[in-house]
């Protein structure tokens, strides 16, 4: 037996035990060398686990040694490899960047739990995305939900404990909502693996407790990841959240939902049942742009950049569900990319935004004023990510807008393409909210002398590096997505 | 007996609208969350009654019995109960913080509040 073999069960056993140690260490700087040591090793550990999926296909684990079925299996494919790269990711680079940014914003005998919740929520979405049992990922989403809700409520601002009450009410519902939908499976199948699922939901798959299982499922997980009418408690907690945990959220939670939806949809009810039979597509094209255009409208009118920012996420999840809609491979991949792109993306301006908060004292469209002449590099970050958020070519918001439009030409819809291009616009208005704050007005006199620390910035010069990067070669994002299409439209195997 | 047989799901079924009803229609967050626990608790009875087979006896095998029940549904409702608890005291928690920050538990009475003026925290 050697360590290799056991790397499935390390990705999420590493961080799960940082999280009591840190507790019990108290000491602020040992949790924080203690998380940063996990978190990073979680990267290396996600790395060498895509690169075995590469070389030799899915890899299923069974914990504690029961077989699968009746065990629980941890099945990392070319999917959920991808997604947890991403987490983990996202995790390393925001963590160093966290240390000075909580420094600031959280009171110090606080600081030690903020690491322990920190964790606690990477191994959540950790173990979401690398279990291949149906009960096994309600429960880490209830370990990543309820952490969540902990991070939100150590806001400075007290609007920080109502965004994490209302998040509570709404993320249980949404959790309690995919428990019936796994239960109402169980019922009708007799088993909680997701590959045996699949396999077994043939011959009921037209019963109506399916049926309603499949509703349960798509609402509980649309709550999670704020499709347009389900979004309500998104804005208020990336706004009034730590900046190190807007950052984190707002890259990882909302896309490790979407990975929980495309499992369920694919590797359970299978393509025939969900995008033939019922009218699914059509719902979610129209609840995907009705995202695009109203959340991205509403956006436009914020008066802070969080708050902003927070709604045009909402806007970028209406295209990852866009994709979905399609049912068609370019529009999967467009899904898949965008779920990375779009979670670096606004990683990068939750950082880059929490800098200015430091500095600025604050997010507010009238605090920025003069940006681009006060902090030129975090400005000029901020408008690149912003670029790929329209989808500008040469950043990674280009590379799904493109094969959105591809997925929409294949169908020959003119008017989506149109549509498509049409809400870009809306999100170069928000962008330009921005850009004339920043560059086209003096700076505040009341700014202090406050220099942003270099464990912040360099994080977040990274993930700007990396909305660029991503843009320019898609080898690993293109390249993952597609093979991960395969292994979708195929069944599971 | 159709009817009869269907009788834990009308139950689950009532608990589970109540509670969402609550969670909904009152304004009040400590009812609030007393609606979210009755819309969890429904969802024990939805997994832990199918379990349960007339005459069928606990998983031992043994010659003398050929109806089991099912118990896998109970363990996996432990662990939902568990989940149940932390976010009750997690709510609660927030709620213990929320009336010190806005001396009310009343959602109206603290979006007024907030919709008056921001203040922060540490400002006071």
């Amino acid at each position: 037996m050697s360590l290799a073999q056991h790397l499935p069960a390390l990705q999420v056993v590493v961080p799960l035990i940082a999280a009591p140690l840190t507790v019990l260490l108290r000491r602020r700087s040992l949790a924080f060398a203690i998380v940063l040591a996990a978190s990073w090793t979680a990267l290396a550990i996600a790395v060498l686990l895509w690169l075995q999926v590469g070389e030799r296909g899915t890899i299923s684990y069974a914990i504690g040694s029961w077989p699968a079925p009746w065990g629980i299996e941890y099945r990392v494919d070319r999917l959920s490899a991808f997604v947890l790269v991403l987490v983990a990711g996202i995790a390393a680079v925001v963590l160093p960047y966290s240390r000075a940014s909580i420094e600031a914003e959280v009171p110090p005998q606080q600081q030690y739990l903020f690491y322990t919740m920190f964790v606690l929520c990477l191994t959540g979405l950790l173990g979401i995305t690398i279990t291949g049992d149906a009960f096994n990922i309600f429960v880490f989403l209830e370990i990543a939900s309820l952490s969540t809700y902990v991070l939100i409520a150590l806001g400075r601002d007290r609007r920080a404990l109502v965004a994490a009450y209302q998040y509570l009410i709404m993320g249980t519902i949404g959790a309690t909502f995919i428990v019936i939908g796994i239960g109402l499976l169980y019922l009708m199948t007799g088993t909680l693996n997701l590959a045996d699922m699949g396999r077994r939901i043939g011959v009921v798959q037209t019963t109506r407790p399916v049926l309603a299982a499949l509703a349960f499922l798509t609402v509980g997980i649309s709550l999670k990841l704020a499709l347009f009418p389900l979004h309500q408690w998104l804005p208020n907690a990336y706004a009034y959240a730590p900046s190190a945990v807007s950052a984190f959220l707002a890259a990882t939670a909302t896309k490790v939902a979407v990975y929980v939806l495309l499992r369920f949809y694919f590797s359970v009810f299978g393509q025939s049942q969900v995008f033939e039979k019922l009218p699914m597509p059509e719902a979610m094209l129209l609840l995907a742009l009705a995202g695009m255009f109203a959340a991205s409208t509403i956006a436009i009118f914020q008066t802070d950049l969080k708050r902003l920012f927070a709604y045009s996420s909402v806007g970028q999840i209406g295209y990852i569900i866009l994709g979905l809609s399609f049912g068609s491979t370019d529009g999967l991949i467009a899904t898949i990319v965008h779920l990375f792109n779009h979670g670096v993306t606004k990683g990068a301006i939750f950082m880059l935004l929490g800098g200015v908060a430091l500095v600025m004292g604050g997010t507010s469209l009238s605090r920025v004023q003069g940006l681009g002449k006060r902090m030129p590099l975090t400005s000029f970050g901020i408008v690149i990510c912003g670029l790929s958020l329209i989808g500008v070519p040469g950043t990674a918001g280009f590379i799904t807008k493109w094969y959105l439009l591809l997925a929409a030409l294949q169908k020959g819809q003119w008017w989506l393409v149109f549509l498509i291009v049409l809400s870009s616009l809306l999100a170069a208005a928000y962008v330009w909210r921005f850009v004339e704050a920043a560059y086209f007005r003096e700076v505040r006199k009341d700014i202090g002398e406050t220099v942003l620390p270099w464990s912040m910035a360099v994080p977040a010069g990274l993930l700007v590096a990396a909305t660029v990067y991503f843009g320019l070669d898609t080898t690993f994002t293109v390249g993952s997505a597609r093979q991960a299409v395969a292994l979708l439209m195929g069944g599971l195997r | 007996m159709r009817w009869a047989g269907h009788f834990t799901y009308f139950v689950t079924v009532f608990l589970m609208v109540a509670g969402l009803f609550i969670v909904i229609a009152r304004d009040n967050l400590i009812k609030k969350l007393v609606g979210l626990g009755l819309f969890q608790t429904s969802v024990y009875l939805l997994y832990i009654a199918p379990g349960k087979l007339v005459g069928g006896t606990a998983p031992i095998l043994s010659d003398a019995f050929t109806v089991y029940s099912n118990p896998l549904p109970h363990v996996l409702i432990l662990t939902a109960i568990v989940v149940g608890v932390a976010t009750l005291a997690l709510g609660l928690a927030l709620v213990v913080r929320i009336r010190e920050a806005y001396d009310s538990i009343e959602e109206d009475e603290i979006l007024r509040l907030d919709a008056a003026g921001p203040s922060s925290r540490a400002e006071q």
